[in-house]
Order: structure tokens, then C-alpha cells, then sequence
């Protein structure tokens, strides 16, 4: 909402030293808040004066233009009083028109400096103004030709053109409809002022005929949709009168395009006073008005040229032709206000809020009417704000008001609102005297009654959004002034700190980091593409998305089952712009969708049932947490200590070991196949038996589509399952101080039996002295023969209560070595 | 071992005459004074010292001697053996040690070379900052409260008192799952986290819930359609809007910095009533508006910075989530840890926290 500030001042007389910014700055306090203020002169120093043509010699020249050398009577202002000769460029006036000049010295928008020039021969003294130059207007077709009247030659060009005029640009909430007018803003400064005397003059208040059988037939038949509908006509009308100038000035300082006159009074009728109005051309009315809901499979072609089919819902204004209109949101093309117009029939009606905001929204229109209509108008100013426009067209457009006023229906009235008084002064925390609360009330416009500790309150008829106690306490809370709400800590009991789960995940996270990867965030909406890349499969859950129905981009038109496609764009981002390598993770949630909707809609008025709620979260996607790991490139950087290393398979499955034995989990790893992995370099991890991921070098398919280099790894698994999993509390380890026995043993067996076998069956066979089990060579080659691989273990024993004696390692071990003959076949060497 | 030998002849005890014995002193402890490293020491020791040498030989033959003999050259061999063993210790001592410090000096490292062998990790300031966010309000005896993205429609709008005709509804710009008539979204804001707190609990409640929320806008250096949120909830009996006030000058408090605090200004939100929008003091001119004469460039000389929303539960919410209404009351708050990280941090594009380069993340190391 664009204000004026001059237009604010119309209705209320503020003290004379406030400034604009005073005025916004309490207008804001109560809730109007500052969006911007225009202040068109800030940009121009004067001397900018009216001038008055007194000749103007068109003078054509060589390059084709024509020029026109003027002279130009600017009064005493040049200092001389002499005529002042300048050459101009625009054709659209002539001698004898009051113009706008700026004389050397002045410094127009843009740091444009006026002076003294010789230009086509002549010396031009100044320039003759275009509202372009002045930063008026973005519009830089010819020089501004003032009305005959605006003043005489020398008179500050400043305040004629309204310069010194600035202009409030207020962000309006949804709750304060009442202030998308001049009224509403009008009221509140004088509330902002109230201490210091300022009043309130109301424009509606204004003394209307009364209704009569006389008017325009109007029949409603959804007194609900419509409960109001006050009709006028004006014959005789000028539909080439011109708009005048200050009404055309204050449309486009509140941000309209000035139209033409009937349709310029309709909107500066709805600025000034709040009520949106629509003129019909009358001689294009047939029969009585209308007002009752569309029918199935009724359309109607909108005066913005669209045809629209109706909703059973919609509001339609009919004459005996049909439907002419939607109410209260836009009217239909054959009655609309033409260049022809003389009769025009006003309607100033009420319409439902509800009913306005669901036809905006259905017929995807959003005009200024309905958006004061979908938030509540005032229903009692019909009258006379359609007696206004009927004033301004008889005024400025020559008409004649006909005599009869209809007015069908009537403004629905407001229900009083009980509140305990102290209510305001319990819930906003500030002392906040009963009497207090009453008056803060009535200023707002509230007609209050007190009944021993309980108020009643009704609420002005502009203030629709007034239904409930809590509403009225804001209403005292922000006269009273916010920034009088004193700051006291509330005292909650001992809180349970945070959940293990948000612990854990903190965690994972240090960990990770510690591990030398770095967290991203990434988008999590997927489409085909990234999975292809990735090679997953059609019939792959992972290609089961939960969809969008309106998504960023047609491309990633799902919620992300997996968190690999962001991780990977990231690693090749950081690759791209020279990272050598790059080891990314990133917690996040994905989903997968249960396909049990729709989720069910409950009312508000009660809490659901247990039942209901939970049949509600049974429709949900399902939505684990996963952690993803990323590795490319280089992993160990080379350095004066040797060579470095880049990324192994090895790498994922060992941050995902770190993480399992920082957690206390016992995690298993064996050997898989799943896309995006290498098939014979993929590892499943899992707990329990429970698969909670994989791990290991992407496929080399999945590396080139995603431009990440060869034996790059990756590792996605359920962060949830595995916190799971993480004990409650640890145990204190039991452990022995008596003397340490080492044995080790290489053992030969088939290439196919993985280390993790191996290292059970040696585990099983060694029995209780086993202390600890470490694989410490791995060797292939001619001297264990092919198909053939030799596993070196280093055993280390321990028992709890005595040194042990050459007989019992000895016996332990080869007990650990028959368990691992027998189960996976091996031999010693 | 050598003792009485009945063979022996005396005549041949030459070693034993004192000016040998003293000459083979003398010429043990030249030697070793000469001794110029551990090597040459050990060599000295075994030429002076070793069965071979003269004062060994000299000690053997001591036992031959006529009793009235053997005193006077035991004693004379004796402290002969003493002062070369002394010498020797302390020339040991002493090569030792310049030895040690040769090899000190030899050791010498150039300790300026990198030692970056593995790159450094780090954690995204997105999840510090609401760590950071969190520990405050658990410090208070707060709560951290979570909840799923993918929202019933009737949690993240209508329980929250945003009916489906409510103006606000269209002010968000909600992303819908496929069909919209299944009637879930991805949550517009945490506050469904604070509808399902209430649903589920009894008061008094006092939770903050951050998270990740979504709308359709626009991607640019300010806007993005995946951002963060922490929303506050209280629940008690007694809860007013100095207590939302009380809370939000700790928090601004403990994020920014002692006088760091808020102010509140009349706003409208469907969730509470009274709404407001809570500004913070500029924490960089500290509400000066400008610094050394210039405008300040972080609050654009406003000496205020909008934070975020807040007011008292709309008692319409309350109901719906089934908490009376009469004997509570409640405050709730909200705002974005995007955006308070990025006048926290200086990060002038919003940007930067989803594109996963490392350089922005490792700045930030491992907690803010």
C-alpha cells in the first residue's frame, strides 16, 4: 500500500513539525510497517520553476531533427525578470502553455547538471521538463504541459508537481485489510498521534440519500455470498472528460495507471475510502441485476479477455443477457465501461471473504479489488463510497446523479467479543491498567462494556479481523507499544538435555570429520538422470520416489531415496575447480514413499483422536536418516615423506569400520553387489545380521558417467539403524596385566575365502586366551601357486589369571589353525 | 685369578717396580685425555685396562710379592688402577655427552615442512550453527524436538490455524507431493514439529525444533528453496510475551555477544496472536548505524537486523493440538539459521552453504 503523505493529511491533522520518516516510524510501531518512502524532490535541486511559453520557432536542421528555439517567461526567478531563451527538443506544447523549467545551477536525477550551453546555434538557458527528467515517470514522450491554473511564471515548480509530496510504501498484513485505503492509514496515524491531539476526520462519514424503491433493480439470491449490494446511476456522462490532475497524480503516487475518468474515480474511490466498486456500462445492462452462485458448466469471458469456466462456488453478477460479472473479483467484457459510455451504473457491494479469496485463487486472478475483498472491507460504507464516485463523476465528467438508490441486502453486523479485562496485561506481560485496556480498545474503534472482571467488546465494522479475546489483547499490546514488553526468562524445570540419537549424530559427525571428510548439504530432489548415471536399476526401490507435484525443475521431480547423487555433483564440482581430491559426507534425510495416502484432514476445533492421528503418520513416507560418504582422487597427498595415494574402495569401508568402532558397534562386512558399485568391490554392512548399507569403489561405468575419476568410492547406509544399534552404556573391559604370548601364523587357502572367514574360524579355534587378531600380510604369487593366497595373522594371548607356560599358546594356536583348516580349508605353511 | 705360585721368579717382577707402575699410570691417563670420541675411549680402555695391559699385569703379579712386599705395591697398583678407572669415567662422561649433543645438532629437521599428509575434515556450519542454536536452549532446561520433511498437509497448515482458505496459505509457497490431493507437502517451516510436540506431550513444553524447510522460491545470493529453520515453543501456565522476550534477548545474547539484544514490532502471523517480528541489535555497529562516519554496511544503517517471527500461540492452535486453552498459555518463535549464520559468519551468498565446496566448509573447522 503507496500512501501519500499529503493524501494521509486530508484526514487527519498531525502535529506540523512530524516528519515523514517520524510518521512511518509509529505507523510501523503499530503495525503498518515501512516498506519505503518516495520522496521524488530528494533527487532534484532547485532552481526548477514554471515558466510560461511566449514563443516557440521550430527550426529544422541538417541532421533532420527539428528543434524549437522558445522563449519562456519564468518571472523574477532568472533574476532578470527577462524572458529565457531555450532550445527544445519536444513538439507536444505551444507558446502561451505553463511548463515546467529548470534554470542553470540545478542538478536534475543522475547528478545531471543544468547550465548555460550553446547548442544549435543558440545559447540555451535551461531546459524545459519532461516527468522523465524529473524522475516522474519512466514515460519520456514530451515535456509535462501544466494545467492552465497550476500557477504563474516563477512559482517553485516543487510544489506544484507535488515533488515535496512523499509517498509511504507500507507492507499491509493479512489481518490489517482496513489499511490498504487511505482511511485505514489515515486512522491509524491519527491513533500513532493520539497524544498529541490528533483527529480523525472519517471519509465515509458523508450524508447519503437515502434508499429508495427508485434505484436500479437488485435481486440477491445468496444473501450470504452477498449481503450487501448498493447500486447508483449517472447518465449524461463525458466519456471524453479528462481525469483531473491531482487525481491522476495521487493514482500514480499510490501506484495506479491512470485509465480513463470513470475507471480513475472507481479506484481512487477504493484507495481513499477501502470499498472496491465496478461501474457497468448501464445502456449495456439488460433487465435487473443479479447476484447468486454460477452454475455447472456456465462460463463467462472476464473483461481482461479470458473465458473462464465457473465454479458452482463462484459469485456471478447476472442481468437478463446472463452472467455479466464475477462478483467482487472482475467483471465480465460486454457490460465493461467504453470510450463510449455516457449512463454508468455503480455498484458498491459487499461480498464474502471466503468466497472472494477461493474464485481469486481458482480463476488464478489478482486484482486489486479482490484483494481487498478477500480480506474483509468494511460493509458499512457502501453507501458511501458509492455516493462518492457518483459526486466525482458528476463533478469532473458532467454527469447527472439520477435520482434512486438501491441498496438490497444489508452490511452484516458485528458479534461482541468476551474478555477477561486483565486478559491484555496476563498474556502481553506488561503492566496494562483496566482502564487502559478499555480505552486502547474504543480508540481502535471498539463499542466496550464492562461486566465485574469480564469486557465486552464489539468490534468497528472495519476491523473484520477482529473475532477472538487474543486478537483484542494485540490490539491494546501494540498501542500500549511493543518495545514496553519487559524481557523476563521464563523458568522451565530441569530439561533432559539432548536425546541420545542427537548425541550420536554429533558424533558420527566429529568423527567423520576427524576421518578427514568434510560435510556437505546438498538439494535433496532427484530425478531419472542422476539415478541412470548412477546405474541403478528400473526395478531398484531406490527408483521409487516420493514425487513433487510442483517440482524446482521437471528433471528432479522427486524427494531423494539416496544421498549419492548429491554427494557425487559436489565431489565433481570441488574436482572442477582443481581440488586434487576430495572426501565428502553429507547426513540427510531420504524417503520412500508407504503409498497409503492421502494423509487425512481433521478439523481444528478439537484435538484428533490417538487413532486418527496415528492413522495420519501411517501415510507418511517413510523417512530415514542416511549418511553418505563420497572419496575421489587424491586421498593422501604426496609429500617429502613419499609418495601419495589415491582413493581405494578401501577407504569407504574403512570410514565406515572407524564409525562403527567409534560407536561401539559391531559391524560385519561381507561381499556384495549393488549399483553404484564395483561388483567385485562392493561391501555390505551390517548389524545383527541386518543390512544397514553398503560400502566400496564405485562401478567404472557410474565413474565415467559422473566425471568422477576411476576408483572413486563411495558408502550410503541407514544412520538410524545403525544408532540403533550403538550400546546403552559400555561396559568397563576386564583386562589382564599378566605377560603378553605373540604367535604368529601364515596360512594358505583359496583365493575365494575372504579374510573375515578366516579370521571367525581362527577367532573360534583359539578359544578365551585369544586377545586380539590382526591380520598383518596378505601374499599371492608363484610360491603358494594359483588360486592361492597366504593370509599372515598375528595371534596375541593373554590369561586373566597366570603367565602363560610355551603349552598353552602353543596348544591355543594350533587349535585356532585346525578350527580355520577345517572350516575354510586352509594350511599352514 | 692369581695367587701364590711357588714357581715364580721374583727376579722377573718387573712390572712391579714403581716407577713402571707409575709410568704405565701415567701412560694410561695421557691416553685417555687424548681419547678424542667413544671409539677411540673403548680402544683406550682396552689397551690401559684390559688383561693385557701393564697395570692388569702389574695387579696379577702382586700376589707373587713376599708378604712384606705385597703391601706397599698393592696399595701403589691399587690407586694407580683407581686414578685411570676415575679418568676414564670421566672422560666417558664427557665424550657422552658432546656426543649426544652432536647428534642433536646433527637431527636438525627443517620443521616448517607440511605435515598434511591426509587433508583436514570438516563439519558444515549449517549443522554446528543449530548445534550452537540447541546447546543454548538446552542450557535453559530446553528441549530439541525433530520431525519428519515430508508433512501431512493437516500438521504444517491447518492444526497451526492456516485453514485452506486462509490468506497466509498462499503467501507460502509450498511444494506439493504428486497427487496434491494426497495432502502432504515438504514442510514450509519446523512448526509442525511444534504441532506434533503438543499432540504428543502434556505442558509444560519447552522445545526448539531446527531443521530443514522448503518453499518454491527462487535460487539466487538470498533466496533458496531448501534453507533452515529454528522454531521455539513454550507451553506453560503463565506464558506471556515477556517471556518470549526474555528468551529471544538470551538467545540473541548468547549468539552475538553481551548487548546484543531485541526489539519486537506488530506483525501478523495465523500461529499467534499477538504476532510479531523480533529485529536484533546490529551486532557490527552495535545499534550505532554507522561506523567511523560510514554507513554501517550489515544492517544498512537500520541498526537493526530483521530476525525472524514470534508471538503468543494462537489459543485456535492450542485447541486444535489439544492443549486447554484456559490454563496455558504459550510463546513460539522462528527463524532462519541460514540467515542468522550468514550475518553471523559474513557469508554474503546464501549460496555457498549448498554448493559443497570445501574451501567455504573447511573454513569453519570442526564446530563454530
Amino acid at each position: 500500500m503507496k500512501a501519500p503523505v499529503s493524501w494521509i493529511k486530508d484526514y487527519v491533522a498531525l502535529p506540523g513539525d512530524v516528519t515523514t520518516e517520524q510518521l512511518a516510524a509509529r505507523l510501523t510501531a503499530l503495525g503498518l510497517k515501512l516498506e519505503a518512502i518516495e520522496s521524488p524532490g530528494d533527487q532534484i535541486t532547485g532552481p526548477l520553476v514554471v515558466g510560461r511559453v511566449l514563443t516557440r520557432e521550430p527550426e529544422p536542421q541538417k541532421n533532420g531533427k527539428t528543434i524549437n528555439w522558445c522563449t519562456v517567461d519564468v518571472g523574477d526567478a532568472n533574476g532578470t525578470g527577462e524572458p529565457q531563451g531555450i532550445v527544445c527538443g519536444a513538439h507536444n506544447f505551444d507558446a502561451g502553455d505553463l511548463v515546467v523549467v529548470v534554470l542553470p545551477g540545478a542538478v536534475l536525477p543522475g547528478g545531471f547538471a543544468i547550465s548555460a550551453r550553446k547548442t544549435y546555434g543558440h545559447v540555451s538557458a535551461g531546459m524545459i521538463c519532461s516527468a522523465a527528467e524529473l524522475g516522474l515517470s519512466a514515460d519520456g514522450e514530451g515535456i509535462i504541459v501544466l494545467p492552465p491554473d497550476a500557477g504563474r511564471p516563477g512559482d517553485d515548480a516543487f510544489e506544484v508537481l507535488g515533488l515535496h509530496d512523499d509517498v509511504i510504501e507500507f507492507e499491509i498484513n493479512p489481518d490489517r485489510a482496513y489499511a490498504l485505503s487511505l482511511r485505514g492509514v489515515a486512522r491509524e496515524a491519527a491513533l500513532a498521534y493520539r497524544e498529541e491531539g490528533a483527529t480523525f476526520t472519517d471519509p465515509a462519514a458523508r450524508a447519503t440519500p437515502p434508499a429508495d424503491a427508485d434505484g436500479y433493480p437488485v435481486v440477491i439470491d445468496d444473501p450470504e455470498g452477498c449481503p450487501l449490494f448498493v447500486a447508483r446511476l449517472v447518465e449524461g456522462f463525458d466519456p471524453s472528460a479528462p481525469t483531473p490532475d491531482w487525481m491522476a497524480r495521487r493514482l500514480v503516487q499510490a501506484g495506479m495507471r491512470p485509465i480513463s475518468l470513470a475507471v480513475d474515480v472507481t479506484n481512487y474511490v477504493m484507495l481513499e475510502i477501502g470499498r472496491p466498486i465496478h461501474a457497468y456500462d448501464a445502456d449495456k445492462l439488460t433487465g435487473p441485476i443479479g447476484v447468486r452462485r454460477a452454475r455447472a458448466g456456465e462460463r463467462l469471458t472476464t473483461l481482461d479477455g479470458t473465458d473462464r469456466a465457473l465454479s458452482p462456488e463462484d459469485l456471478v453478477v447476472t442481468d437478463d443477457s446472463g452472467i455479466i460479472g464475477l462478483g467482487g473479483v472482475m467483471g465480465g467484457e460486454p457490460t465493461e465501461i467504453s470510450g463510449t459510455t455516457t449512463r454508468v451504473l455503480v455498484e458498491s457491494a459487499h461480498w464474502d471473504a471466503t468466497s472472494m479469496f477461493r474464485t481469486g485463487k481458482r480463476h488464478k486472478i489478482g486484482s486489486e479489488a479482490g484483494k481487498r475483498n478477500e480480506r474483509g472491507v468494511d460493509p458499512t460504507v457502501c453507501e458511501a463510497a458509492a455516493d462518492r464516485v457518483v459526486e466525482l463523476l458528476v463533478t469532473h465528467g458532467g454527469g447527472v446523479a439520477v435520482p434512486g438508490v438501491t441498496v438490497a441486502g444489508s452490511a452484516p453486523q458485528p458479534r461482541p467479543i468476551e474478555m477477561a479485562v486483565d486478559l491484555p496485561a496476563r498474556i502481553s506481560g506488561m503492566p496494562v491498567p483496566d482502564e487502559t485496556t478499555v480505552a486502547h480498545l474504543e480508540a481502535v474503534g471498539c463499542a466496550v462494556s464492562t461486566a465485574g472482571d469480564t469486557l465486552a467488546a464489539t468490534p468497528p465494522p472495519w476491523r473484520p479481523d477482529l473475532n477472538d479475546p487474543y486478537d483484542l489483547v494485540e490490539e491494546v499490546a501494540r498501542i500500549v507499544g511493543y518495545d514496553q514488553v519487559p524481557s523476563v526468562l521464563p523458568t522451565p524445570g530441569a530439561g533432559r538435555g539432548l536425546t541420545r540419537s542427537q548425541q550420536l549424530r554429533r558424533r558420527v559427525g566429529r568423527t567423520l570429520a576427524g576421518a578427514g571428510c568434510v560435510e556437505v548439504i546438498s538439494f535433496p530432489f532427484v530425478g531419472e538422470a542422476a539415478l541412470d548415471q548412477l546405474g541403478v536399476p528400473a526395478d531398484d526401490p531406490r527408483r521409487h520416489t516420493v514425487r513433487l507435484a510442483n517440482p524446482l525443475s521437471s528433471e528432479e521431480p522427486g524427494y531423494t531415496t539416496t544421498l549419492l547423487p548429491g554427494l557425487v555433483k559436489a565431489a565433481s564440482r570441488n574436482l572442477g575447480r582443481g581440488a586434487p581430491g576430495v572426501a565428502l559426507f553429507e547426513t540427510g534425510t531420504v524417503a520412500f514413499p508407504v503409498d497409503r495416502g492421502p494423509a487425512p484432514i481433521f478439523g481444528v476445533e478439537t484435538r484428533p483422536s490417538a487413532d486418527d492421528l496415528a492413522a495420519l503418520l501411517d501415510t507418511l513416507p517413510r523417512q530415514p536418516l542416511h549418511l553418505a560418504v563420497v572419496l575421489a582422487g587424491e586421498r593422501e597427498r604426496a609429500g617429502w615423506w613419499g609418495a601419495g595415494r589415491d582413493t581405494a574402495w578401501s577407504d569407504a569401508v574403512g570410514v565406515a569400520r572407524r564409525l562403527a568402532t567409534e560407536l561401539g558397534v559391531d559391524l560385519e562386512v561381507r561381499a556384495a553387489a549393488l549399483a553404484p558399485w564395483h561388483p567385485g568391490r562392493c561391501a555390505e554392512l551390517l548389524v545383527g545380521g541386518s543390512s544397514l548399507g553398503h560400502a566400496g569403489e564405485l562401478h567404472p561405468n557410474a565413474c565415467r558417467a559422473t566425471g568422477l575419476p576411476p576408483r572413486s568410492a563411495a558408502l550410503e547406509l541407514d544412520l538410524d539403524a545403525l544408532l540403533a544399534a550403538v550400546p546403552d552404556a559400555v561396559a568397563g573391559p576386564d583386562f589382564s596385566s599378566y605377560p603378553l604370548a605373540k604367535e604368529d601364523v601364515a596360512l594358505l587357502v583359496d583365493t575365494s575365502v575372504s579374510v573375515a572367514e578366516v579370521e571367525t574360524a581362527l577367532r573360534a579355534g583359539a578359544g578365551d586366551l585369544l586377545e586380539s587378531i590382526r591380520l598383518f600380510d596378505v601374499y599371492t604369487g608363484e610360491q603358494v601357486g594359483e588360486g592361492r593366497k597366504s593370509l599372515a595373522f598375528a595371534l596375541r594371548f593373554r590369561a586373566s589369571d597366570r603367565t602363560l607356560t610355551e603349552e598353552d599358546t602353543s596348544a591355543a594356536r594350533d587349535a585356532a589353525v585346525a578350527a580355520a583348516r577345517e572350516r575354510c580349508g586352509a594350511v599352514q605353511r | 685369578m692369581s695367587g701364590p705360585n711357588t714357581d715364580y721368579d721374583p727376579v722377573e717382577v718387573s712390572t712391579l717396580k714403581p716407577d713402571e707402575v707409575d709410568a704405565a699410570r701415567d701412560a694410561a691417563l695421557a691416553a685417555i685425555a687424548d681419547a678424542a670420541d667413544l671409539e677411540a675411549l673403548k680402544q683406550v680402555r682396552i689397551d690401559h685396562t684390559g688383561d693385557r695391559s701393564p697395570l692388569a699385569l702389574a695387579n696379577r703379579e702382586i700376589g707373587a710379592l713376599p708378604p712384606q712386599a705385597r703391601k706397599e705395591a698393592g696399595q701403589r697398583v691399587g690407586q694407580a688402577r683407581g686414578a685411570v678407572s676415575k679418568a676414564l669415567a670421566e672422560r666417558q662422561a664427557v665424550l657422552e655427552a658432546e656426543h649426544e649433543e652432536r647428534m642433536l645438532v646433527e637431527e636438525t629437521v627443517d620443521v616448517t615442512l607440511p605435515t598434511d599428509r591426509v587433508p583436514a575434515g570438516a563439519r558444515h556450519p549449517l549443522t554446528t550453527g543449530s548445534e550452537l542454536i540447541a546447546d543454548i536452549f538446552v542450557a535453559m532446561g530446553w528441549e530439541v524436538a525433530e520431525g519428519p520433511v515430508i508433512e501431512a498437509e493437516w500438521l504444517n497448515f491447518d492444526a497451526l490455524n492456516l485453514g485452506p482458505d486462509h490468506p497466509a496459505r498462499t503467501m507460502q509457497d509450498t511444494f506439493w507431493t504428486d497427487p496434491a490431493d494426497d495432502a502432504m507437502v515438504l514442510r514450509t517451516h519446523t512448526s509442525p514439529v511444534q504441532a506434533r510436540t503438543m499432540l504428543t506431550r502434556t505442558p509444560p513444553i519447552y522445545v526448539v525444533c531446527p531443521g530443514r524447510v522448503f518453499r518454491t522460491d527462487e535460487y539466487d545470493a538470498t533466496h533458496s528453496p531448501v534453507f533452515h529453520q529454528v522454531e521455539g515453543l513454550a507451553i506453560d501456565e503463565g506464558i506471556s510475551m515477556a517471556h518470549l522476550k526474555g528468551t529471544l534477548d538470551h538467545f540473541a545474547t548468547a549468539m552475538f555477544g553481551e548487548g546484543i539484544t531485541t526489539r519486537f514490532r506488530p506483525s501478523y502471523f495465523p500461529f499467534t496472536e499477538p504476532s510479531a517480528e523480533v529485529d536484533l541489535v546490529c551486532f557490527v555497529c552495535r545499534g550505532a548505524q554507522e561506523i567511523d562516519g560510514v554507513t554501517c554496511r550489515t544492517c544498512r544503517g537500520e541498526g537493526w537486523i530483521e530476525w525472524g517471527g514470534c508471538g503468543v500461540v494462537n489459543p485456535r492452535v492450542l485447541r486444535a493440538c489439544g492443549v486447554d486453552s484456559d490454563r496455558y498459555s504459550g510463546f513460539a518463535f522462528g527463524m532462519g539459521i541460514d540467515r542468522t549464520l550468514m550475518f553471523r559468519h559474513s557469508i554474503a551468498d546464501l549460496r555457498d552453504l549448498f554448493e559443497g565446496d570445501v574451501r567455504f566448509t573447511t573454513a569453519f573447522g570442526s564446530d563454530l
